[in-house]
């Protein structure tokens, strides 16, 4: 294996080439941003009816449309924040990941019905 | 032989937009797993690196078409509500779904997945996509983007198959119906 694939690996933060990692890893962030907020807004729109009420922007679609449309929101702006903050700099890409895997989880995890069902106790 | 508007939506939106970003992913997963493997016997050249990022990037233009037609398209027919008094549910199909416990959970489990996790797909090869054009090869040498590239696009792939397996089970069970008629070949008699 070479030696500066396994530095590469282990060393942090790291340089991908002459670009900087920062507008990489705001993508991968945001990606998991967005997708916590997936699962976070579905359940809240199962299971509060309140929310689901005020999330209701579009009739034919019901909440669905309002879970999405703020989905998209919240993961477009993190990712422009984020870019605009790490676009010449060079993060650790390490915990941006876990981050994002954790937002990822969260997502898949949210959106499956039983797990809904189980945090509402029902 | 003849179609209804609604049905070559619901197929447009699953067969045309969402089988094509589905039957895509054989292709997208081996080429980033090659591209990005950690010692890759060929590096791949510029031209093929373009023709990869041109093939992440139709994907992304597929999977957003699958999830817009779907929610704001075809959704809004599967959950039509039925005026008072009608006994025959074959035009509503969530109402279809709902009126037996034969069938419900089709609709509690299998529809209720499937409209949220789909939404994962696009999000997360839009990042795949970008990320991808953004280091071109340059991103074969730090093995933590690499990995969050890969994980994310295995993510976009389960989540798709989920909404493409109970997409066409829903179908089966309580098929979208209705519209203007369309006549594609009529018999010579």
């Amino acid at each position: 294996m070479n030696i500066s694939h396994v530095q590469a690996g282990l060393s942090e933060p790291e340089a991908v080439g002459p670009i900087p990692n920062g507008p990489g890893a705001a993508a991968i962030l945001a990606a998991g941003i967005g997708s916590a907020a997936l699962g976070i807004l579905s359940l809240a729109g199962d299971a509060w009816a309140a929310i689901g009420k005020s999330l209701n922007f579009y009739n034919p679609t019901g909440t669905l449309s309002s879970v999405t449309t703020v989905t998209i929101v919240i993961w477009l702006a993190s990712w422009y924040i984020l870019n605009l903050r790490w676009r010449t700099k060079n993060v650790a890409v390490t915990r941006v990941n876990i981050s994002a895997f954790i937002g990822l989880a969260i997502g898949l995890a949210l959106t499956f019905p039983p797990v809904m069902d189980l945090i509402q106790g029902k | 032989m003849e179609i209804s508007t609604h049905d070559l939506w619901t197929a447009l939106h699953g067969m045309g937009f969402g089988a094509l970003f589905m039957l895509a992913f054989s292709g997208a997963l081996a080429a980033l797993y090659r591209t990005y493997a950690p010692v890759s016997a060929t590096p791949p050249n510029s031209r093929a690196q373009s023709l990869l990022t041109l093939y992440l990037v139709a994907m992304v233009v597929l999977a957003w078409l699958t999830v817009f037609s779907g929610a704001y398209i075809v959704y809004p027919w599967y959950r039509a509500v039925p005026p008072v008094g009608i006994t025959d549910l074959a035009d509503f199909p969530r109402r279809l779904l709902l009126s037996s416990g034969k069938t419900s959970e089709w609709h509690n489990v299998g529809m209720e997945w499937k409209e949220h996790v789909a939404w994962l797909a696009p999000i997360a090869m839009t990042m795949v996509a970008y990320v991808t054009w953004k280091y071109r090869r340059a991103i074969a040498q730090p093995q933590h983007m690499r990995t969050a590239v890969l994980v994310f696009a295995v993510a976009a792939f389960v989540a798709t198959g989920i909404a493409g397996a109970f997409g066409a089970f829903l179908n089966k069970y309580a098929p979208i119906r209705g519209g203007h008629i369309i006549i594609l070949m009529e018999a010579e008699k």
